[in-house]
């Protein structure tokens, strides 16, 4: 394999660089803590107990939707349940909903619900789409025929999935599950309403302490730490990508039990994730006396300026994981592996840390930009821009060399082949990361609540605000507004494939 | 090996570099803000009082509360207030990594350690005594860095359905009692449970407070996020008993009407810990000294109007004499507890400390 050019170097260090923010200022806050008080600190109970929890928690939740998701894709992809279109676009929708309404919703229903088991089903049904879309990307781009063979073999169905078809979507379900894993590192909301205990509530809690920056500071550096160890595990377990070429399906016949048992395993997340809470929030509104308090023009402003960010967001991002994501799937040298797992741990911090560390160096480097639009974009980019990292890497990887090479051969210039090649055809894939970092940046609070300007607020903001003075009333139209807008990109999502075919 | 790949190198040493010199640069500016440079100085000292009729204001009190207030202010002294709402502790650790470059003149805080925070960093100005001493001094800062503007009593919160009136503890010490295992539900996070607790160890010493946490640890506690959470359970009869301020149930009254509500309050005996009261109060950014207008808003908030609003619209107790509490709380002089600053941080984090050994809290 050729060496990288200069520039994509450059280009994919400095979109690193920016996305270590965080981290050097985690760096230089726990650093004044001297190494008694560290070895202090991690001698705690309560630090070890969190830090079990979270990783017990991660790998259950990630686990599991790299099952569940994988195992819906296929359902969809491969088998004749009916309206198989409608299903995807049904299986994107817990997307659309931020983990702390959902577990609202369910804690209406079922007041007494707490601690892991809630914790692993809830943060599960809402991140399976992260294995679900990527995988059913890859599953409608690439052909059944394979397994067909093997099944005429003499192989079963599920010998003959695993053998054949497994190898073909395992890049794309474990790089989602990768997504799932920080996401669940992150995720505060949802532990703090169902009363789990992580190292992200402990991070909040530290805080809340108000004096003692440097201990939140450590307690995220552990985050870090696991982030990084996941990040290289996800390595080891993506295995390389096998194409196949054929490009028409043909879907499996199904008699009428399996197909209900199928069509309920594909429905589970989204009942769980988004109907169920849903009803629950419904349950709320209809005790509440603050409906009246609804001021259309808020709610308009919120929305527009909520979609205006994480588009521009959605942009950032992509620009920066682009780079990134064309050397880490063209180019292997051993700075490469690094740089683009680097790329991935910004996403594993609670937003309030990634927040914190933009006032610092916003303030530090770019004051004029402080509290400006500008910031919160890049405050965005730098959360999120994994969620586009991953799939745009494997969407660069699955256009063939050879297509690039035939261009290089016919006089296109290096750039020339990108632009006009690898682009047009890892397009669909690049999109489902821009897709994915908007879905999120429209449903991030801590952050946004720091950074955001003056006097400014977006859906999540509206909803903290009112469900925070116990005016659930008064919320549910906000809570309504953003599920709908968070729903639409998640739609999409649902059809696109992963590596663009000419339409036959 | 390559070339690009040890230029990769390079840039990725360079990009750090440039990234922690920024970082290097900004403990200084924060440490020390007397060594900012000499013009600034200069400036500083040239600088007159200023009225431009616009405050910045980072409030972590919730907009619908504290929104209708500042609407009546900007519309009798024609000042324009832009506000930054997000939570306490957030905001003080916002404040904190600002420093002297912060844009807010004015901090709002729900409660007093993240005020006494920010003023142990010396990043509040003493505020001038005709706003100070309009407050009752066990109420307030004790170097008038800060002024407190409203109080929350600490109070059990019970289900009414399960629970009897002969059955509700009268002290602190009957909510450790065995009878109440696995049944009460604490924020031990929190900075109101923690004031409870220090407020504990005032009263009745340091080691019998030793003993209530290693109590309340061994007795199964329900430990939650927030105050909203456990009032919440407690209404849905999830748990029986919680500790929570007072106010959080009327904000759940006025939400669905408190008739509604399973949960009721309880005051435990006069003078007993479990009914501390806790504050609100605002501080004056030190690097905004010099704006008049910050004053005339803090100088508002604990006007009588301005306590009023508090009274009638927060359900919380007002913190200047001759104002009365909200109806159906007990007066205010029933349940104070002098003796101790709510914002001193060495006595929080004995405090945290203790909490921390029984591994309440990180």
């Amino acid at each position: 394999m050729s060496r990288p050019p200069a520039w994509l170097t450059v280009l994919a260090v400095l979109a690193v660089g920016t996305v270590s923010i965080p981290l050097v200022y985690l760096a230089v806050r726990a650093s004044g803590v001297p190494a008694s008080e560290l070895t202090a600190i991690f001698g705690r109970p309560l630090v070890r107990e969190l830090v079990l929890n979270t990783i017990g928690l991660s790998i259950a939740v990630s686990a599991t939707a790299i099952a569940m998701g994988t195992l819906i894709a296929t359902i969809v992809t491969r088998l004749r349940i009916g309206a198989a279109r409608t299903w995807l676009l049904i299986s994107a929708l817990p997307l659309a909903v931020p983990s702390y309404l959902a577990s609202y919703g369910w804690l209406v229903i079922l007041p007494g619900l707490n601690g892991f088991w809630p914790s692993w089903a809830l943060l599960s049904a809402v991140t399976i789409p992260y294995v679900t879309l990527p995988v059913a990307a890859v599953l409608r781009g690439t052909s059944a025929e394979g397994e067909a063979v093997a099944r005429t073999l003499g192989l079963g169905p599920a010998q003959a999935f695993w053998r054949v078809t497994w190898p073909q979507v395992r890049p794309a379900a474990i790089a989602g599950g990768l997504l799932v894993f920080l996401y669940t590192l992150s995720d505060f909301g949802l532990v703090a309403m169902l009363r789990f205990q992580t190292l992200t509530w402990g991070v909040q809690q530290a805080y809340a302490a108000s004096f003692d920056r440097s201990q939140a500071a450590v307690l995220a550096l552990l985050l870090v730490v696991i982030a990084v160890i996941v990040v290289a595990a996800e390595r080891g377990a993506r295995g390389s990508l096998t194409r196949t070429t054929a490009t028409h399906s043909t879907k499996e016949p199904l008699s009428v039990g399996p197909r209900i048992v199928f069509t309920a395993v594909v429905a589970l997340p989204p009942v769980v994730g988004v109907l169920i809470p849903l009803i629950g929030l419904g349950g709320r509104l209809a005790e509440a006396t603050t409906l009246r308090a609804l001021n259309p023009e808020g709610l308009l402003q919120a929305t527009t300026t909520t979609i205006g960010v994480s588009v521009a967001a959605a942009v950032v991002a992509l620009l920066l994981a682009l780079p990134l994501a064309a050397l880490a799937a063209r180019y292997t040298n051993k700075w490469v592996p690094t740089l683009e797992g680097a790329g991935y741990l910004s996403n594993g911090l609670p937003g309030i840390v990634v927040g914190l560390s933009l006032v610092f160096f916003s303030l530090s480097v770019i004051p004029a930009l402080y509290q400006t639009v500008v910031v919160l974009v890049f405050a965005y980019a730098v959360l999120f821009m994994p969620k586009a990292l991953g799939t745009a890497r494997a969407s660069i990887e699955g256009v063939s060399i050879d297509l690039v090479n035939v261009a290089r051969t016919l006089g296109a210039s290096r750039f020339q082949a990108w632009r006009r090649v690898t682009v047009p055809l890892a397009l669909p894939g690049i999109g489902i990361g821009a897709l994915l970092v908007a879905i999120t940046t429209m449903k991030e609070l801590p952050a946004t609540l720091l950074l955001r300007p003056l006097g400014s607020s977006t859906l999540a903001t509206e909803l903290w605000s009112r469900t925070a003075a116990g005016e659930f009333g008064a919320a549910a139209p906000y809570a309504a507004v953003l599920v709908v807008v968070a729903a639409i990109p998640a739609m999409i999502l649902s059809g696109v494939r992963s590596v663009a075919k000419e339409e036959m | 090996m390559p070339a690009s790949a040890r230029l990769g190198g390079v840039a990725l040493v360079l990009g750090s570099a440039l990234v922690l010199s920024a970082c290097a640069a900004t403990p200084e500016v924060e440490g020390a803000p007397e060594e900012a440079p000499t013009e600034e100085v200069v400036e500083e000292v040239a600088i007159e009082p200023v009225a431009d009729d616009y405050v910045i204001l980072y409030s972590g009190r919730n907009e619908t509360l504290v929104q209708p207030l500042i609407d009546a202010f900007t519309e009798q002294t024609g000042i324009t207030v832009d506000i930054r709402y997000a939570g306490s502790s957030e905001l003080a650790a916002q404040l904190l990594e600002e420093g002297a470059d912060s844009p807010a003149s004015v901090f709002l805080s729900q409660d007093a350690g993240a005020l006494g925070a920010l003023s142990l960093e010396g990043l509040f100005a003493e505020l001038p005594s005709d706003i100070t001493d309009r407050v009752i001094p066990e109420f307030t800062s004790y170097d008038d860095t800060w002024v407190g503007i409203t109080g929350r009593a600490r109070v059990v919160v019970y289900d009414s359905e399960t629970v009897s009136a002969e059955e509700l503890p009268a002290t602190a010490d009957e909510i450790v009692g065995p009878q109440w295992s696995g049944k009460v539900g604490v924020a031990p996070g929190n900075a109101s449970f923690q004031s409870f607790v220090t407020a504990y160890r005032v009263l009745e010493g340091d080691s019998a407070a030793d003993q209530w946490v290693s109590g309340l640890n061994i007795n199964d506690p329900q430990i939650f996020d927030g105050n909203g959470a456990i009032l919440e359970a407690v209404n849905e009869g999830t748990i029986p008993l919680g500790l929570i301020n007072h106010y959080y149930w009327d904000r759940l009254a006025f939400e669905r009407g408190a008739e509604n509500l399973r949960a009721q309050l309880h005051f435990t005996e006069k003078g007993d810990p479990a009914s501390i009261v806790n504050v609100t109060g605002m501080g004056l950014l030190d690097a905004q000294s010099f704006d008049l207008d910050a004053l005339e808003l803090i100088r508002f908030f604990v006007s009588d109007e301005g306590q009023q609003y508090f009274v009638e619209q927060t359900f919380e107790y007002p913190l200047v004499p001759g104002i009365d509490a909200p109806e159906g709380l007990p007066a205010l002089e029933d349940l104070a507890i002098a003796g101790f600053d709510l914002s001193d941080l060495a006595t929080l984090k004995e405090t945290q400390d203790l909490l921390r050994k029984y591994g309440l809290i990180l």
